[in-house]
């Protein structure tokens, strides 16, 4: 592609440096946006037609304008870098190796919102990289970034480092707010949502580390050329970390519209299926997204061609289709058991769970140890039925979507791998010794003319 | 630490100071440490006990010198990470969640790390050791020793 919007000096000796940074073109988009009044900036914003990069895809520009402004309540800006959604690993790229792009992007953030006090919330295992933004942070200061009238408009912040202390459902951005007011992590209902009532009850906007980047370019080059990059609602670029079974797993930035072929198979990404192994299924977006066999992945149902964007991902909505998510790329070869894999899935979301929500708190244990029993070959007929009926009844009925995250792998799996889990009910001994293999999952789907 | 928060709002810095107290007091909350944080931010006991048994991160028990964390979760095991926690098993003698009679090692298995393209993996100490493989954990098993 043409040019890295994120990630194109991340190799620069030195980058992670003030001086270098700068040298390279950094702090420009602060300089250009603090000439424009802070509702210009989230116009530009709007207009670049950002999603969000969490995993939920929402428009940025559209949750930054609904953002109450009561006079005299503080308004906050928090960084949500507690990225924990499996396969994902690209906040945690572009932290280590660019720290200031993020920070750069927090500052002309801070100021579009009016957020004199911003945090970054860190999930605590990256206990190495809080030193990292600490002295992004530091330098930014030093040199006039930060701190009390920067640039001399009289725009005050300052921001934080808080870190979390190991819970994927901070990642939620109510939890996370909880969590940064020094409580457990408990979702909390919406409405009200943080843009009226967040952080200590005050107006706060929650955006993922990929997303606050992005707001350097989308000032640099300006919210319409940022809009031309990509395809219909997909634009801009999108940091893709792709795992498991590939030849070149790690961070990619992507323009949006390579097909997932190209992004499978290219040199320029992941290389090919590792070992001279065959593609068996593909998990596109992070852990909570369905998982689709082969044979969906690199096409539509109808036949099309599948391409890695938000649009294209979604095509044949849950039934043949998944989502872009979190850009979190898993893929599997024709050597690997989805039972097992949905296992370690089912195992981390009842790990996760807050316990809250009944639904969440009880289903995720029971279809824990439902695929437990079907993996040890102990399983029987009616319990693939009764892993529907459980996913099912917490789909929808709780307060945050990690019910809903639980759910969809186990209704993927059933839906496009039921002979596999049926293999394993029906052949006890075998499937202790054997993988069920690639079967059909590659074969091309029949397409009616 | 409390500066970075508004007026009145110290309880924020519970989970940070949680990290320094288990860093600080052997690698793991007693009772008592807990007691002390909550002294510290002015809030009761059981504000301080609720949040400590809600995160992982945080240990409710003594544990071995070496923590070894071990990811376990789905792209992780398609990288082979049960064959490595079964090694560390076995090379060490002890199950998951157990400590080395020596009182060096513990074994910990923990969810998605956010280094699964690296994997298998484990964090150790502040950092993670990634593209483990049974060599490698010999060679840190060794380095852990060799730090006494």
């Amino acid at each position: 592609m043409a040019k890295k919007l994120l990630l194109e000096k991340a190799h620069v000796e030195g980058i992670r440096y003030f001086d270098v940074y700068r040298r390279e073109g950094g702090y420009q988009a602060v300089e250009k946006a603090l000439k424009m009044a802070p509702n210009d900036v989230v116009e530009e914003v709007k207009k670049s037609g950002l999603r969000g990069r969490g995993g939920a895809g929402f428009a940025t520009g559209l949750k930054w304008s609904f953002l109450a402004k009561p006079e005299g309540v503080p308004r906050y800006l928090v960084c949500n870098a507690d990225e924990s959604e499996p396969g994902t690993f690209k906040d945690r790229y572009l932290m280590e190796f660019i720290p200031h792009l993020l920070i750069e992007g927090l500052v002309v953030a801070s100021y579009a919102l009016g957020s004199n006090r911003t945090y970054i919330y860190i999930r605590g295992e990256y206990a190495w990289i809080v030193a990292i933004l600490e002295q992004a942070i530091a330098e930014a200061k030093q040199n006039g970034f930060l701190g009390k009238n920067i640039l001399g408009t009289g725009f005050d912040c300052e921001i934080y480092v808080q870190r979390g202390a190991g819970a994927y459902i901070c990642g939620e951005e109510t939890a996370l707010i909880e969590s940064l007011e020094g409580k457990r992590g408990n979702p909390r209902i919406k409405p009200p949502f943080p843009a009226i009532k967040g952080l200590w009850g005050c107006p706060t906007v929650v955006n993922n580390v990929e997303t606050l980047a992005a707001v350097v370019p989308i000032m640099n080059l300006g919210g319409e050329e940022y809009a031309k990059i990509g395809v219909g609602r997909s634009t801009g670029t999108k940091l893709i970390s792709a795992c498991g079974n590939i030849n070149k797993p790690g961070v990619y930035e992507i323009d949006m519209t390579i097909s997932v072929e190209e992004f499978i198979y290219s040199e320029e990404y992941c290389g090919g299926i590792a070992n001279g192994k065959r593609l068996k299924a593909c998990i596109p977006g992070g852990s909570s997204v369905p998982i689709l066999p082969a044979n969906l992945l690199l096409k539509t149902a109808k036949g099309e061609t599948r391409y890695m964007n938000y649009e294209s991902l979604s095509d044949g909505g849950f039934a043949t289709g998944s989502m872009m998510g979190s850009g979190g790329f898993i893929v599997l070869d024709e050597d690997q058991c989805v039972v097992r894999h949905t296992l370690t899935l089912a195992r981390f979301y009842r790990h996760e769970s807050c316990g809250q929500c009944s639904p969440c708190r009880e289903g995720t244990g029971w279809m824990e140890k439902i695929l437990q029993k079907i993996e040890n070959g102990d399983g029987v007929k009616t319990d693939i039925d009764l892993l529907w009926d459980i996913q099912r009844k917490i789909e929808g009925n709780t307060i945050c979507p990690l019910g809903d995250a639980a759910a969809w792998p186990v209704a993927a799996a059933i839906r496009h791998f039921r002979d596999e889990l049926e293999w394993h009910v029906n052949n006890r001994e075998l499937c202790r010794k054997q993988n069920y293999g690639l079967a059909h999952y590659a074969d091309e789907i029949h397409v009616p003319a | 630490m409390i500066d970075r928060y508004p007026e009145g709002k110290q309880k924020s810095a519970l989970i940070p100071l949680l990290h320094l107290a288990q860093q600080e007091f052997g690698g793991w909350l007693s009772a008592e440490t807990m007691d002390y944080v909550a002294s510290l931010l002015s809030i009761e006991p059981i504000e301080v006990y609720e949040v400590a048994t809600f995160y992982s991160m945080f240990n409710l028990q003594p544990v071995g010198k070496h923590v070894f964390e071990v990811c376990q979760t789905g792209p992780c095991m398609l990288n082979g990470s049960d064959q490595i926690i079964d090694y560390i098993k076995q090379r060490l003698n002890i199950g998951v969640g157990e400590t080395t009679a020596d009182g060096m090692f513990t074994l910990k298995t923990v969810e998605c790390l956010g280094a699964c393209g690296y994997a298998p993996m484990m964090q150790l100490g502040i950092h993670y050791r990634e593209h483990l493989t049974k060599t490698k954990v010999d060679e840190i098993i060794e380095e852990c020793r060799n730090k006494q």
